[in-house]
């Protein structure tokens, strides 16, 4: 409340979105004229199970300070079930993140029928506004070789946003 | 066992004793613990509201403020003081400023109200907490064959709570299944007695007691249970006076529902207060008469 | 990101959309920028333009194809879901394989949803250079073509599904009519007159039914439930159910001996809305197509206890068999369309009307077939009791719709139906009439006509929402009736007003088991639970799914003419499909590349429609393209990283990352909406 605008942090948020459910509410909530943060930017997969963990990786080591994973809801799959095998793969990424020292708030799973447009548009908003509590991501990929390393370089960068914040 | 914090409100003194000898012998035997408030006051009743609305919010936010150093959720038997301090939490939770205005009066009796009690009217203990499969299966006595009027009154449902019913609302009727008797449908149920109109207008007071006596009667109740004693007096205590006004004959004796579940329950009619209505409890048929052995009064 | 050898000449287009992008985004900022930082990844032109879709846009990126030689094209413009075809259409008409332009959505997602220029600007220049970072990897791709099955199924055998299921066969080809009930007819069968000309609605329905039933391209599957779908547009295989009748339909005559016979009478809670009985054995009413009865296992004496028969004693051809199991049948369509209608919202939820509780407050469908001169008081208007004829009656108009707390939709045919019950019940009974209405919507044509002919025949109209249906009677007047207290609010007053008899014109609802319909389609229905169309105003006919249509109800509340229309529509849709033999698919397909292949099989397993099969000989998978939906989740799984997914390869999506992160959002403004 207090922050100036000016020193207000913007993350880069990449999300991921199947083009059946998550991107179509994305589309939803564009027709319906419902504004939310620019900070997401959008890829388009066929469905939310095409979601190689090493994009979320890339996204994060390319600078992305968040990642939004978004598909059908359970049940509602195109594809009959594949969302199920991104939800899992959602909890497996998280856990790696954690030991990569990335806070696992940064990766966000959401599940958007075509039809939730606002809903797509609310949570992108609260989405921004956690990333943000959170702060930049400090994740040099030029000085990432060990996990030790990777550690280190969050941890240092853990330091410096607390400073930031203060 | 489960345990609340328990506040009587005027009425219970003196007036609706026989209510909170009820009140406190049925949960004792069904399980729950009724604590009372330690040096509680008065809820502003029905006009205090109306003349300062700070103080009147204080007043409750007092009791409140006291039943939350004891952790529990708080019960109160009557309608009235049931929706003020439903009010008064819910109101308090919402608007800091007058929380702050309240706190700081209640600062002078070292107390502060942070909003975290949950406020329940005593059917609501009888309907949620204990729940008329578990009365249920406690009864002794069943009063099979007794019709009962539920006279939910126009306090107990409001505000609405999550998706409750506040149409036509059955939990009333399920207690009284419950313990055996018939709970008859009437249109009036929820219809307000009168509160305190009579004292302002008369007329149209009776006039309102008329038409509930009037639509219990015409679909043959033999009994009105009531969860507050303000509509207790009304119901009843009138009866006469409507007689007099409109010509009728009524003798409906009118119950607290803790009365009618402690006798199904097997308690003495004594510890009930059972004896000290106006209108005699004299449930047709007399077959049961007979078998509670309840005094007989004449009108 | 390694880069290609060879560099690629791509053209970036970003359109204006009138004002829609340009309002909030600086085009021609993008533009340049597009031009002067992309130059790397092998953008040589970049332009903006007013209405890229225009055949003026399209020529302009046309003209660059042919005379700059352009290999990639990126369109900055609305959702792929609205203009990719269009784009790739102009790339291939001036040489370029449509599949390498792609379409980059800066309306839908940039300028549409948000308020700060700067901001909006900044990232569709992100957005692009995604764009510009994915076309490099594109591959110039040929459409899979698949031969499509002649025959249709039409889920629900209401006026819609009728209709559909007519158009089709008439143009000679097969339909399978799947209905669930006994008979076909749905709804429009339980009604008496339709508005706003009040023919009668078996004269014009069961002429339909009856053409449905002995025409020789249609299969008609009542009693019966689709129960499973595979497969996609032009070859869907559908598991249908075919519940047992208890009778051999080939020695049946439908004389009605039976039915006639059966000592076990049963509320009829669907065709008589529980205002009258039928037999165990029943058809639902007389003009039933098929004839056949059923038997109703669940109320038949002889499955409760064993012992009966009468049925079976008195049937003069000997077709009753109480062995016959159901049938499961499978048949092999081209295309689907449902058309399964709708559920009547359950006024006992507003428990304040009092339907269930005072007897005389009815539903609409009860009053439907109270009026019907075939239905359970032979057309008679009169009370619960059976007869007395009601002196006052007064309908409430928008029951459960129009209402936050149950459907927030207006039912559409409601105010028409009023209208039409009042009328209705001056002509038989004479009684005074009061419609309680919100607002009076009669927008088709004829229907505004008829509400002043209503208007003219004097009955009342009160505006204001009924608050309750009592029995509590104050008056002497009152005596007796019910007290309908509502607000008048034309005039501010509160009126109580006695009625004999209370209509409820109930809403519309989606079936009950709606959202289990749309799953089993591979559809997707909205939160009210109707089914959603490809596009609301373009395309309410066809469904996200290619091959899957809907009409009528299951769309969304309309009346019989709407219903009928977009059964038609269906079927033109299907027709159009039936008659080009083949279709191209999108050739989103993953394919596996064998020396990469280790054999491990956890793609086989991944796969939800077991297109991978194992080679045991070679030890390893291969993909079946036919079968391969292209979702993608195998791609992802492999461990080798040798399957690629054609339109979704991995360079493509981590190339448009690495884009999309090209630029930061720009500080300046706080951001929460």
């Amino acid at each position: 409340m207090t922050d100036k605008p000016e020193t207000k942090f913007e993350p880069v948020i990449i999300g991921f979105t199947c083009n059946w459910c998550s991107y179509r509410a994305a589309d939803m909530a564009g027709t319906a004229r419902m504004k939310y943060a620019p900070n997401v930017r959008l890829t388009r997969l066929m469905c939310s199970g095409r979601l190689d963990p090493t994009f979320v990786f890339k996204a994060f080591a390319g600078g992305a300070d968040a990642v939004l994973v978004s598909g059908c809801h359970p049940g509602d799959c195109h594809y009959i079930n594949q969302n199920y095998k991104a939800m899992r793969r959602f909890h497996l990424m998280k856990r790696v993140l954690v030991q990569m020292g990335i806070e696992p708030g940064r990766l966000k799973l959401l599940w958007a029928s075509a039809a939730e447009g606002a809903m797509f548009a609310r949570e992108v908003n609260s989405f921004v506004e956690e990333v943000r509590a959170l702060g930049p991501l400090n994740w040099n990929s030029n000085h990432v070789h060990t996990a030790d390393h990777v550690m280190s370089v969050v941890a240092e960068g853990h330091e410096h946003e607390a400073e930031v914040a203060a | 066992m489960k345990e609340f914090a328990y506040f009587p409100g005027c009425s219970l003194e003196k007036m609706a004793s026989s209510y909170h000898m009820s009140a406190m012998e049925t949960t004792q035997k069904l399980g729950v613990k009724l604590n009372e408030l330690d040096d509680w006051n008065c809820c502003g009743a029905t006009t205090y509201f109306y003349i300062d609305e700070l103080l009147a919010y204080t007043l409750c936010a007092r009791n409140l403020a006291i039943a939350e150093k004891t952790g529990l959720d708080v019960v109160a038997p009557c309608s009235a003081c049931y929706k003020n301090m439903f009010f008064t939490a819910a109101h308090l939770k919402k608007d800091e400023d007058l929380a702050e205005h309240v706190n700081f009066a209640l600062e002078e009796d070292n107390l502060h109200f942070s909003g975290n009690v949950k406020v329940k009217h005593l059917i609501e203990v009888f309907a949620q907490d204990i729940g008329p499969d578990e009365l249920k299966s406690k009864v002794t006595k069943p009063l099979e064959g007794i019709r009962i009027a539920p006279y939910y009154g126009c306090q107990i449902i409001r505000p609405q709570k999550e998706k409750e019913d506040v149409e036509q609302p059955q939990f009333f009727e399920e207690l009284i299944s419950a313990i055996g008797a018939t709970p008859i449908n009437y249109p009036l149920k929820m219809r307000c007695c009168g509160g305190s109109l009579i004292i302002s207008s008369r007329t149209a007071a009776l006039t309102m007691v008329r038409n509930l006596l009037q639509s219990a009667v015409d679909n043959q109740a033999a009994v009105i249970a009531t969860a507050c004693p303000m509509c207790q007096v009304n119901l009843e205590v009138y009866q006469q006076q409507v007689n007099l006004e409109f010509g009728t004959n009524f003798s409906v004796p009118v119950m607290y529902f803790t009365q009618l579940i402690g006798m199904a329950l097997g308690i003495p009619n004594k510890k009930l207060g059972i004896g000290k209505e106006f209108v005699a409890m004299a449930p047709t048929p007399l077959a049961v008469e007979t078998a509670w052995g309840l005094p007989r009064k004449t009108k | 990101m390694d880069k290609k050898d060879e560099k690629e000449k791509i053209g970036v287009y970003v359109c204006h959309c009138g004002t829609n992008i340009a309002g909030v985004i600086n085009v021609e900022e993008v533009s340049t920028w597009a031009a002067e930082n992309l130059k790397d990844q092998g953008v040589v032109i970049s332009r903006e333009y007013k209405f890229m879709c225009s055949s003026l846009g399209q020529e302009l990126i046309q003209k660059d194809i042919k005379e700059l030689g352009l290999t990639r094209v990126v369109v900055a413009a609305c959702s792929p879901h609205l203009h990719e075809k269009t784009f790739r259409n102009a790339c291939k008409g001036a040489g370029l394989n449509p599949y390498l332009c792609e379409l980059v959505s800066i309306r839908e997602q940039d300028s549409w949803v948000h308020t700060d220029k700067v901001a909006a600007t900044e990232k569709a220049k992100a957005i692009i250079s995604g764009g510009v970072s994915r076309v490099v990897y594109h591959e110039a791709l040929e459409p899979l073509h698949v031969p499509i099955h002649p025959a249709t199924l039409v889920v629900g055998g209401g006026i819609a599904g009728i209709q559909a299921a007519l158009e089709i066969a008439d143009a000679g080809f097969p339909v399978y009519l799947v209905e669930r009930e006994p008979s076909i007819g749905g709804h429009m069968a339980q009604f008496d007159k339709t508005f706003p000309t009040l023919d009668c609605s078996a004269c014009i329905l069961t002429p339909k039914m009856v053409d449905a039933g002995n025409h020789p391209n249609i299969t008609l599957l009542t009693y019966s439930e689709v129960e499973k779908v595979d497969g996609y547009v032009g070859s869907f295989v559908a598991t249908i159910r075919k519940r047992a009748r208890s009778l051999r339909e080939a020695d049946c005559t439908g004389c009605g001996i039976c039915w006639e016979k059966c000592p076990k009478k049963v509320v009829d809670d669907v065709f008589e809305a529980g205002m009258g009985n039928r037999k165990a054995i029943y058809v639902p009413f007389p003009q039933a197509v098929p004839k056949y009865p059923v038997i109703d296992r669940v109320n038949c004496t002889y499955y409760i206890k064993g012992t009966c028969k009468a049925c079976e004693k008195f049937c003069p051809t000997n077709c009753i068999d109480f062995a016959q199991q159901d049938e499961i049948l499978t048949v092999e369509v081209g295309n689907v369309i449902l058309a399964t209608g709708w559920d009547l919202f359950d006024t006992r939820r507003i428990t304040q009307y009092g339907y269930g509780r005072l007897p005389n407050v009815f539903t609409s469908l009860e009053f439907e077939r109270m009026s019907n001169s075939a239905g359970p008081t032979g057309g008679n208007v009169v009370l619960r009791d059976g007869k007395t004829e009601p002196k006052v009656v007064g309908i409430v108009h928008c029951v459960g719709s129009r209402d936050k707390n149950y459907n927030e939709y207006c039912s559409s045919i409601c105010c028409m139906q009023s209208l039409k019950f009042a009328h209705l019940v001056k002509e038989k009974t004479g009684a005074e009439v009061y419609n309680f209405y919100i607002d009076i919507r009669t927008p088709a044509k004829g229907y505004e006509e008829f509400y002043h002919r209503l208007l003219e025949e004097g009955t009342h109209f009160i505006r204001g929402k009924v608050a309750e249906i009592s029995d509590a009677t104050r008056l002497p007047s009152e005596e007796g009736k019910l007290v309908i207290q509502v607000e008048d609010t034309l005039t501010g007053n509160q009126l109580r007003v006695p009625v004999d008899m209370a209509i409820l014109s109930a809403g519309l609802e989606p079936r009950h088991d709606s959202k289990a319909l749309a799953k089993l389609f591979g559809i997707s229905c909205s939160a009210d639970g109707w089914l959603i169309e490809r596009h609301p105003k373009l395309d309410p006919i066809a469904t996200m799914t290619d091959g899957i249509y809907i009409a009528g109800c299951v769309q969304g509340p309309k009346d019989i003419p709407a219903s009928v229309a977009q059964g038609a529509a269906a079927a033109a849709r299907v027709m159009g499909k039936i008659q080009q033999k083949e279709i191209a698919l999108e050739p989103v397909r993953a394919t596996i590349h064998e020396e990469q292949c280790s054999g491990c099989r956890i793609c086989n397993n991944l796969c939800p429609f077991n297109a991978i099969l194992f080679h045991e000989d070679r030890m390893v998978s291969e993909v079946n393209p036919a079968l391969c939906q292209g979702c993608g989740t195998c791609v992802a799984g492999c461990p080798a990283g040798a399957i690629t997914g054609t339109g979704f390869s991995n360079e493509q999506i981590l190339s448009q990352i690495n884009g999309l992160l090209l630029l930061n959002v720009p500080k300046k403004q706080a951001v929460a909406a």
